[in-house]
């Protein structure tokens, strides 16, 4: 009997072994742990090797995945490793933090097909985990030595210098693309540590010190200088930039300045921003306080106001540190939330309670100036607004008090003005963000480009790594190297 | 060892070999951060803020309470203006502490920072010595002192500590033109800082001890109260200090319609405007102290409020503080 030529299905996806909930709740450590030798190649013998990839257009940064997959099935992985590298300068970040679902792994053609057998939708090739896997691998088999003597890092090219202002993702990107190409490339970052928001924002259990600091070490191995402690706009302005011979400098300063609800009691003692308590814990590593010197409080019962990865990040970190009870109070429902799905599940999965549809109107003190609880107005969703979401409306009357001795406000943020308001030069729009040339990403300052958050307001790590690429790119044909 | 960088008097850098440091054991902190980039060895580079932040001069004021650090910090220093800080951390588990800069060399490539023991971190930063670095050193931060160029009196009020932050004011309208009468207060004669720093350049100075070891018996508000009962014509009053006596300038010279300008001290992390610990109610509006300040309008603060907030962290303070084996005086 004449066998019909059929493909075979392709398997389930191969899932990823993370920290179970009662025990990560107990630590900072990643929740995540990431897949195994074998477990990555037999995720990576899923994908389809489509011949024109859908995946690649999702990525920002246009990783040839196709070709880092290929390698890793045969279990290449600084094959694999050097393929990401060549547009990606923080795979591991990127393999944590990234929302593919949106991206790369929405577009996958997998994630569109349904099993013939059971008639159940397939999930996509887990394109972030391989992308973390080989990244993670490569690093633990000494990436810097390798990189060293690898063609990637060019010899330096005489008097070609780029400045980049802030340490984030969009700035790391430029220094990657250019350093390969030989420019020297400085950095200067206003906090301690490189990395933006990688290492103020980002909690450890999502996205490890460790890890950062690495990727961030094999930019230095690149040439890439990094100066700390040094404020743009305070300590180095653009104009001195250019006075000393930078042929480009790029703003990569985020958007940083935290939004406060204007309610009253915003200022009692127990009412945090999420970037400072983030700040406090991540940056200052105050969770392992005594050891380190920055305190933060340790709440009991905790209200965190917003429903984005920030807040999620917040709540989660809360927990972690001793909080009886963590609530997110948003105004509108889940199904509203701007947080990543999988951030909710782990939330959700760890403990937090979700207050939906509530509005802070006030903070309540103790007559100590001390916060007791937040006074919340019931909400219901009305009529969809031209974002096509449903407005939240007040439920007259219906107000309560929710008891609590610290709050949390993860609302957004804006355009943090110490370096703008020293470069007047540079043209901004009426929310204060850097207008650039969509193209190019160059400002109204000749020589002068901008990218990330400080363009578009706060986003994500890739998308500020697309914008980097974009600039580093113009910057490159600028300086007649492409 | 290539450690010890020439450096113009601009405050800008020198280019210099990079070799060497390269090879050398124990890298300071800031080489550190720089890390080792085989292929630039031997090669010409811009060592930048290599050797930023090193103390050149240390100063006791008051045994075991109030030190003078003389920093080796050009990038700082060619850009500091009365008024401003800098945010430090003594070592690499630090926390990041606001200082006002106390004085300013940019010709040196100096500034010069006044503290008083009070906790962990000023505890760690007392027991480093000459020649010893800061693990970091970020500034300068805040806007500066507004000063218009007149010849007009300005009263400049200094207690405790404060006294070496308002110097850098004082001498600011000094340079601008106006007559500068320093009133400093202290708890006894012994307490008292830089009166002879203030010498060079006031009109006058008043000063006041609780005990009536030296100047007047009694507060700085007292001296203050005479002068501008004697004097129409005080343009502004400058009060630098403890969060109660920056109160009670603003209340004494609430009636006499005096601009008055008081330093807050809030809680800071970043001091870059990114986080909100600092701020402040003025006027009824939040405002950032690190970056809308920390110099505000006396009359408008919400003094209460500025004192509750300095007391959030009072017992992390205190543990802190017991467990590197001292205790509070």
């Amino acid at each position: 009997m004449a066998e019909k030529k059929t493909k075979p299905t392709p398997k389930p996806r191969v899932a990823m072994r993370e920290q179970p909930a009662i025990e990560r709740v107990g630590n900072f450590s990643e929740v995540a742990l990431g897949y195994t030798r074998e477990q990555a190649m037999a995720e990576a013998a899923r994908c389809l090797q489509c011949r024109k990839p859908a995946c690649v257009k999702g990525c920002p940064v246009e990783i040839n995945i196709p070709g880092f997959i290929t390698r890793l099935a045969e279990g290449d992985v600084r094959g694999a490793y050097g393929i990401l590298r060549e547009t990606n300068s923080l795979p591991a970040v990127c393999g944590r933090v990234c929302p593919q679902e949106v991206q790369c792994e929405g577009a996958c053609i997998l994630g569109q097909m349904t099993d013939k057998a059971s008639g159940e939708k397939l999930e996509p090739v887990a394109i972030g985990r391989l992308e973390r896997f080989a990244a993670d691998t490569f690093a633990a088999e000494s990436a810097c030595d390798e990189l060293t003597g690898k063609p990637v890092c060019a010899m330096p090219r005489d008097g070609l210098k780029v400045a980049c202002i802030g340490s984030g993702p969009s700035s790391l990107t430029v220094a990657g693309y250019l350093s390969a190409l030989g420019v020297q490339v400085t950095i200067f970052e206003a906090l301690h540590e490189p990395g933006g928001v990688l290492v103020y924002g980002i909690p450890e259990f999502r996205l490890p010190k460790a890890t950062v600091g690495r990727e961030i070490d094999a930019l230095r191995a690149q040439g890439v200088e990094i100066r700390c402690n040094w404020v743009g706009g305070k300590t180095v302005a653009v104009r001195d930039l250019l006075n000393d011979g930078y042929q480009a400098v790029f703003i990569g300063v985020g958007a940083g300045l935290p939004k406060f609800l204007g309610v009253p009691g915003e200022s009692l003692v127990g009412v945090y921003s999420a970037n400072e308590y983030l700040t406090r814990v991540n940056l200052g590593r105050a969770y392992d306080y005594p050891a380190y010197d920055t305190p933060v409080t340790r709440g009991k019962h905790v209200a965190v106001i917003g429903g984005g990865n920030v807040a999620m990040d917040a709540a989660r970190t809360a927990l972690r540190l001793g909080a009886e009870r963590v609530s997110i109070v948003y105004r509108r429902t889940r199904e509203e939330m701007p947080a990543r799905r999988e951030e909710i599940h782990h939330a959700l999965e760890e403990g937090v309670h979700l207050e939906m549809l509530c509005n802070p109107t006030a903070y309540v003190g103790d007559g100590k100036h001390r916060l007791a609880a937040l006074r919340l107005q019931r909400m219901c969703l009305g009529a969809p607004d031209a974002s096509g979401r449903c407005r939240p409306e007040a439920i007259p009357g219906d107000v309560f008090e929710l008891p609590c001795d610290q709050a949390i406000l993860a609302v957004g943020t804006g355009s943090n003005r110490v370096l703008l308001q020293d470069t007047p030069e540079v043209t901004l729009n009426k929310w204060g963000y850097i207008v650039v040339d969509e193209e190019t990403g160059e400002t109204s300052l000749p020589g002068v480009y901008a990218g990330g958050d400080i363009v578009t307001g706060a986003a994500t790590v890739i998308l500020a790594m697309g914008a980097g690429r974009r600039a580093a790119k113009a910057i490159a044909r600028k300086l007649g190297l492409q | 060892m290539a450690y010890k960088v020439p450096r113009p008097a601009d405050g800008t850098f020198l280019p210099c070999v990079i070799a060497d440091y390269m090879t050398s054991e124990g890298h300071p902190p800031q080489h550190r951060k720089t890390g080792a980039i085989p292929w630039l060895a031997g090669k010409l580079y811009f060592l930048g803020d290599i050797m930023a932040a090193r103390i050149i001069r240390k100063e006791v004021l008051i045994p075991g309470q109030t030190t003078k650090l003389v920093l080796d910090a050009p990038h700082v220093a060619a850009k500091a203006k009365p008024g401003n800080f800098v945010i430090l951390r003594v070592h690499g588990k630090g926390e990041r502490v606001p200082l006002t800069i106390a004085d300013a060399d940019p010709q040196q490539g100096t500034i010069t920072l006044v503290y008083l023991v009070l906790g962990k971190s000023t505890w760690l930063l007392n027991q480093l010595e000459e020649g010893q670095e800061l693990n970091d050193l970020c500034g300068p931060l805040g806007r500066p002192t507004h000063i218009e160029p007149g010849p007009e009196p300005v009263v400049c009020v200094g207690g405790g500590t404060g006294i070496a932050a308002m110097h850098h004011i004082a001498k600011g309208f000094a340079r601008a033109g106006h007559e500068v009468v320093s009133v400093i207060g202290a708890r006894a004669k012994d307490l008292l800082l830089f009166e002879n720093e203030l010498r060079a350049f006031s009109h006058e100075i008043l000063v006041a001890t609780n005990d009536g070891s030296h100047g007047i018996k009694g507060f700085v508000t007292d001296a203050l109260r005479d002068y501008l009962d004697a004097h129409k014509n005080v343009a502004e009053v400058v009060a630098v200090g403890p969060v109660p006596m920056m109160e009670a300038v603003a209340n004494l010279t609430r009636p006499y319609g005096v601009k008055t300008t008081v330093s807050l001290n809030s809680i800071m992390i970043d001091g870059i405007g990114m986080c909100g610990a600092c701020r402040v109610n003025v006027g009824g509006k939040i405002q950032f102290a690190c970056v809308d300040g920390p110099e505000f309008d006396g009359h408008q603060v919400d003094f209460v409020e500025l004192r509750e907030r300095l007391s959030a962290y009072k017992p992390h303070e205190l543990k802190s503080y017991q467990e590197c084996g001292c205790s509070h005086g």
